[in-house]
């Protein structure tokens, strides 16, 4: 009896610590997301919201040709950018792990991800001083005579994956280094000595090891690349729109708030379905 | 042994290319905002303060940087103070459904910082809360409230536990305990915690950018600087936000992760 009420009180006092977060993240995460659900369930007349408790927006989005491109064109720059990084960022963390001695790695480590703390905006515009018409590419190239006319090298989508690339090679790294520096040097030296080659070590022992780092590596990527808008804004220009400039565009100019919402709502079931496909590399563990 | 020496070249010369790569536009952006004239681009003519100068003297500018510290530090303490307390309960008690809740405080963290400031703004409009700098560190404290409580939660080991226990027998309150006795064991975690979030805020832009009416964070106010197209200003700027995060990361560095290191 006694510590039944014990553990009443205890759980009580529990409720108590732990109902602040619950309830900020209900009222500021959780009913948010219902609010904006619903709205991409109403329609738009003139300025005015109506509910209309249809599906009409969502079947607009894949009526239009120009929504629907938008989110094609996310995935194919989302999906170039993770390839891209993961082939730059092994290497680079395997010889940060291998190569460089150990006191040195952490210091590598940090200088690999410095720039990563400068703001998106400024990151983005930095790389518009590279690429513009008169930047240092360009300029660089003309000045030892490579080319006579400056190239077309922002306002593109390789600038826009560019942009991209560069950010998250910084990531890339960071987990797949975790991961190699975790996995026991007894195992390749087994597999070396059971007769495999440099190549059989790294593909069926080296590789399949690091496979969690890389998933969790390139699910970031493909979450924070998906919904970015500052990077294809500054960098890709309006030629062609990635689905957060669509989004934007529904906000700003043409003050469209259900389709936004319903543009959002699809985002947000394409990183869904992105989690499910690397869920079991994603298991958050406590220490 | 040639062909050892030939990995070990190759191995730098990849080591050299990628450091530039990652480099090179930050070099780029902080030389030219030293520029002596009006284009931050090739060729450099020569050193010069006066963009800092005209930095320095832009109210607007300033201002946002005021707005943008001040967000900053109050997100991240409110961030801080309901993760802590929620990686108390959850780690020190028995609670229903523990992995559901963990599961939601979370949640955040898998959706794009444009889903969380849209799902703001529409709730905000229907409610006729009008924006502010208010609405803004809101949505801040909604992105680093998971980070917070991950990291927090994450060191709360089981050898705290024990110290606790002790001070509860000895007749502590449990407010006592957990300010006096847990708090300062995880004080490296909710200094990281803390400093981080500090730096996300202070770089994040677009929750800041929809949530804000008239005063406005940095990032928003560099992103409107940027309609000017290229401009030695802008490079100044975005120097100054450079190096304010390089200093939170080298404190977090030398002050809280070398500790938990030696650990």
């Amino acid at each position: 009896m006694a510590s039944a009420t014990l553990e009443t009180r205890e759980n009580r006092r529990a409720w108590g610590f732990v109902t602040p977060a619950l309830l900020w993240t209900v009222a500021f995460f959780v009913i948010p997301f219902i609010v904006m659900a619903a709205i991409s369930l109403a329609t738009r007349k003139g300025r005015e919201l109506v509910m209309a408790w249809n599906l009409d927006n969502y079947i607009t989005f894949f009526e239009k040709a120009h929504l629907l491109k938008g989110l094609f064109v996310s995935l194919e720059i989302t999906f170039t950018v993770t390839l891209i990084s993961v082939v730059l960022a092994y290497p680079l963390a395997w010889i940060i792990a291998e190569r460089i001695p150990q006191k040195w790695q952490r210091m590598a480590l940090i200088m690999a991800i410095l720039p990563f703390w400068t703001s998106y905006v400024v990151r983005s515009y930095s790389w518009l001083l590279v690429l513009a018409k008169n930047g240092v590419i360009n300029n660089t190239l003309m000045h030892i005579g490579l080319i006579a006319e400056p190239l077309e090298l922002a306002s593109t989508r390789s600038a826009t994956v560019i942009g991209f690339v560069h950010f998250f090679v910084m990531l890339l790294t960071l987990t797949i280094y975790a991961n190699l520096v975790q996995m026991p040097p007894n195992y390749r030296r087994a597999a070396a000595d059971l007769g495999a080659n440099g190549f059989q070590v790294f593909w069926h022992v080296v590789l399949p090891l690091t496979l969690p780092g890389i998933m969790v590596g390139a699910f970031l990527t493909f979450v924070l690349c998906i919904g970015d808008y500052i990077t294809p804004q500054i960098l890709g220009g309006n030629n062609e729109l990635a689905l957060p400039q669509i989004i934007m565009l529904q906000l700003g100019r043409r003050a469209d708030f259900p389709m936004a919402a319903t543009l959002s709502i699809i985002l947000m079931v394409v990183v869904t379905l992105a989690y499910i496909a690397c869920a079991r590399w994603l298991k958050m563990e406590r220490t | 042994m040639i062909s050892s020496r030939f990995s070990k070249l190759l191995s730098w010369a990849y080591l050299i290319a990628l450091y530039g790569f990652i480099f090179l536009p930050v070099v780029v952006l902080v030389l030219f905002s030293f520029q002596d004239g009006r284009l931050p681009v090739p060729p450099f003519n020569g050193a010069t303060l006066k963009w800092y100068g005209e930095v320095f003297a832009d109210t607007r500018l300033m201002s946002a940087l005021g707005n943008s510290l001040m967000v900053a530090i109050a997100s991240s303490t409110i961030a801080c103070v309901l993760g802590f307390c929620a990686a108390y309960g959850l780690a020190r008690f028995i609670l229903p459904a523990s992995r559901l809740q963990r599961g939601l405080l979370v949640a955040p963290m898998t959706v794009s910082y444009l889903i969380i400031a849209l799902g703001l703004l529409s709730t905000f409009n229907w409610l006729g809360v009008s924006l502010s700098l208010w609405t803004v560190a809101i949505g801040h404290v909604v992105i680093n409230l998971p980070l917070c409580f991950a990291i927090i939660y994450a060191s709360m080991g089981d050898h705290q536990k024990n110290i606790e226990r002790a001070a509860r027998d000895l007749g502590a309150a449990e407010w006592q305990v957990m300010t006096q006795i847990s708090a300062p064991m995880l004080m490296p975690s909710i200094l990281a915690a803390f400093f981080l979030s500090v730096t996300f805020s202070w770089d994040e832009f677009i929750i800041s950018f929809l949530l804000s009416r008239f005063d406005v964070t940095l990032p928003v106010e560099i992103w409107s600087m940027l309609r000017s197209g290229l401009n030695p200003k802008t490079n100044a700027i975005g120097s100054i936000v450079f190096l304010v995060s390089v200093a939170l990361l080298l404190i977090l560095e030398l002050s809280i992760f070398r500790r938990t290191a030696k650990k």
